[in-house]
């Protein structure tokens, strides 16, 4: 009989369960999986609180072992500031997807990075409202189809996909701004070290940080399962640079 | 005891910080703003924060943040600005924050903003509104030990005469009792212990720590408050007991009731008063028993009559009652206008007798 040993673990030490409700194909658990990892490495789990908008992001704070608190759709980064100024010594992070933060809350994301927060701000951005089933937010790209833009977002009748990373850059508090993705396992691991670098930064108290995860939503997209990832890099990745936008000197 | 002269704005600040506020969050706004000038001058030195927040919304979400550490925080604004923070009291309401609310009003037009409340969900508002400074330093206090008691959002509703009004004050002991630990407050320690804490209005809980869920945590909140509604009403009367007209009033307003109802006594007229010291809960038994011998129920609001409708569904005679109020703002729009005046207000008490019953 050959003896079983463990490698690695399938999830990270700090998800209590990963029977999430996501759907296949959808790469906020991939994304999420980077934060847990890092957290995890720089040990600071037992003073992390995590504040969460509403998507199907959600889900990730009901499973993860850290303090958590549920806010109101698009305010996170307000609530993050309450939390942070009460808490100097904590880690705090707020988990928004597009709709939440580019669509709902862009003056929270914006003022608390101008006041230059010691807050790290995550969004999953995968470019539609997945939650309610594929609805266009302020972040999809063009030609993007959903049930709101059904021949595709059009400028003309829709309007333009607002790029919060490259705002977010421009402002003084902002300390470090990056855009990664999670559609390959190569862009997951440069996803999760600007993950760590925001973090650092935050515990540093360099400033408001923020890192900006493309993920995939093949539902809200409308496309098959494992096309998820080509998708991603053909329609947003066309749109949404990846890299640090904004970095201090090391 | 020594006395300070102080602006109502001022003493109020005093009575947050002395209750140990350490968040406050506020958007500039009159009659509010100077509630916000005096916290941003001295919560610092006692060990605080204050944020001139861009927007309500801000300031009322950053206050539920600080409120989830466990740190004593309030906001505030004018009935205008109120309005944007109604969906984060209502999120207060039902993920059981203690939050302090001032809503530093222009007038008496937001009686049913605080006591009805604009967010989604079976929740209510403690509403306590002063008749003047002192009074408003009492219920500052109180407030606060509300809030954490009863895990809940909590207002307190002045307006410019107690923002801008200076009076000597005394500093009173605050001493309410003992409070529950507050083992829900967040500060991530309990990160990767397996039980992890979490503050949510859908209640679901972790895994490990499984929730109620919605449905049941908001038919304990619903219950929470049903059970407040029976309990934490409080109110004032004058001269009622052999009283054949009896004029209900809130806030500033009753300081003028006061005064005219001295008046007419003097004159030989069996004239009392009634004033809700807390809007929610009204006191619904205390009016009916103060005025169950009344054949006038004089409602005097400067509004167009919104306290009006808690003294119809609570006097046994609904037909002795008349609204002998209005919509009164001065042309600043700022302050209450012309009605908030005892010649106003005796004219209209005496009209209404002549009407007889």
């Amino acid at each position: 009989m050959t003896e079983m040993r463990l490698i690695a673990s399938a999830s990270p030490s700090l998800l209590q369960s990963p029977d999430h409700e996501l759907c296949p194909g959808c790469g906020h658990p991939v994304a999420w999986r980077q934060v847990l990892e890092v957290l995890e490495e720089l040990g600071v789990a037992d003073r992390t609180v995590i504040v969460v908008g509403h998507g199907c992001y959600t889900q990730m704070m009901r499973l993860s072992d850290l303090d958590s608190l549920q806010c109101l759709h698009g305010r996170g980064p307000a609530v993050a500031t309450g939390v942070k100024r009460m808490l100097p010594d904590a880690v705090v992070i707020t988990l928004s997807g597009d709709g939440d933060m580019v669509s709902e809350g862009l003056a929270e994301v914006l003022h608390t990075a101008g006041r230059g927060e010691r807050v790290t701000s995550l969004l999953f951005n995968n470019g539609v409202f997945g939650d309610t089933g594929g609805h266009m937010t302020a972040a999809t790209v063009v030609g993007q189809r959903t049930k709101t833009s059904l021949s595709g977002r059009d400028p003309d009748e829709h309007g333009y996909p607002i790029d919060v990373s490259r705002l977010l850059a421009t402002i003084d508090g902002a300390a470090y701004v990056a855009r990664g993705a999670v559609n390959t396992a190569g862009m997951a691991a440069r996803t999760k070290k600007m993950v760590r670098r925001a973090i650092e930064l935050q515990m540093a108290g360099a400033g408001f940080t923020f890192v900006e995860v493309l993920t995939m939503c093949p539902t809200g997209w409308f496309v098959a399962t494992p096309a998820g990832p080509e998708y991603l890099e053909e329609s947003m990745m066309a749109t949404y640079g990846i890299g640090e936008l904004k970095a201090p000197p090391r | 005891m020594t006395r300070t002269l102080l602006q109502g704005s001022e003493a109020v600040a005093d009575a947050a910080i002395a209750s140990g506020c350490r968040f406050f969050a506020g958007y500039p706004m009159l009659p509010f703003t100077e509630l916000l000038e005096h916290m941003a001058r001295k919560l610092p030195a006692a060990g605080g924060v204050c944020i001139n927040a861009d927007t309500e919304i801000e300031a009322v979400n950053m206050a539920l943040g600080a409120a989830a550490t466990g740190a004593r925080a309030a906001t505030g604004s004018c009935g205008q600005g109120i309005a944007l923070m109604q969906e984060a009291i209502a999120e207060a309401a039902l993920n059981e924050l203690p939050l302090v609310v001032f809503n530093m009003a222009r007038g008496q037009q937001d009686y049913f903003q605080a006591t009805r409340g604009g967010g989604w969900g079976d929740y209510r508002t403690i509403t306590y509104a002063p008749k003047d400074v002192p009074e408003a330093i009492e219920h500052t206090q109180l407030l606060f030990h509300l809030a954490d008691l009863h895990r809940a959002p909590v207002m307190m509703y002045g307006d410019y005469v107690i923002a801008h009004t200076h009076v000597g004050v005394s500093p009173i002991a605050a001493d309410f009792g003992p409070l529950p630990d507050k083992d829900w407050a967040l500060d991530g320690s309990a990160g990767g212990t397996g039980r992890a804490r979490q503050i949510w209005t859908w209640a679901r809980g972790k895994p490990n720590t499984p929730g109620v869920g919605p449905d049941q945590h908001w038919k304990d909140v619903a219950a929470k408050f049903a059970a407040l509604e029976e309990t934490a009403a409080r109110h004032e009367q004058r001269l009622v007991e052999d009283a054949d007209t009896v004029i209900v009033s809130f806030g500033t307003t009753a300081t003028v009731v006061d005064y005219v109802v001295d008046e007419l006594r003097a004159d030989g007229l069996r004239v009392g008063s009634f004033r809700p010291v807390t809007l929610w809960p009204f006191p619904g038994v205390a009016l009916a028993a103060a005025t169950r011998a009344a054949t006038r129920i004089l409602v005097y609001e400067l509004n167009a009559g919104q306290m009006l409708d808690d003294v119809r569904i609570h006097a046994t005679d609904r037909n002795a009652i008349r609204f002998i109020g209005g919509v009164s703002q001065d042309s600043s729009g700022m302050r209450q206008g012309d009605l908030l005046d005892a010649g106003a207000l005796r004219a209209r008490v005496l009209s209404a007798l002549k009407e007889g019953p």
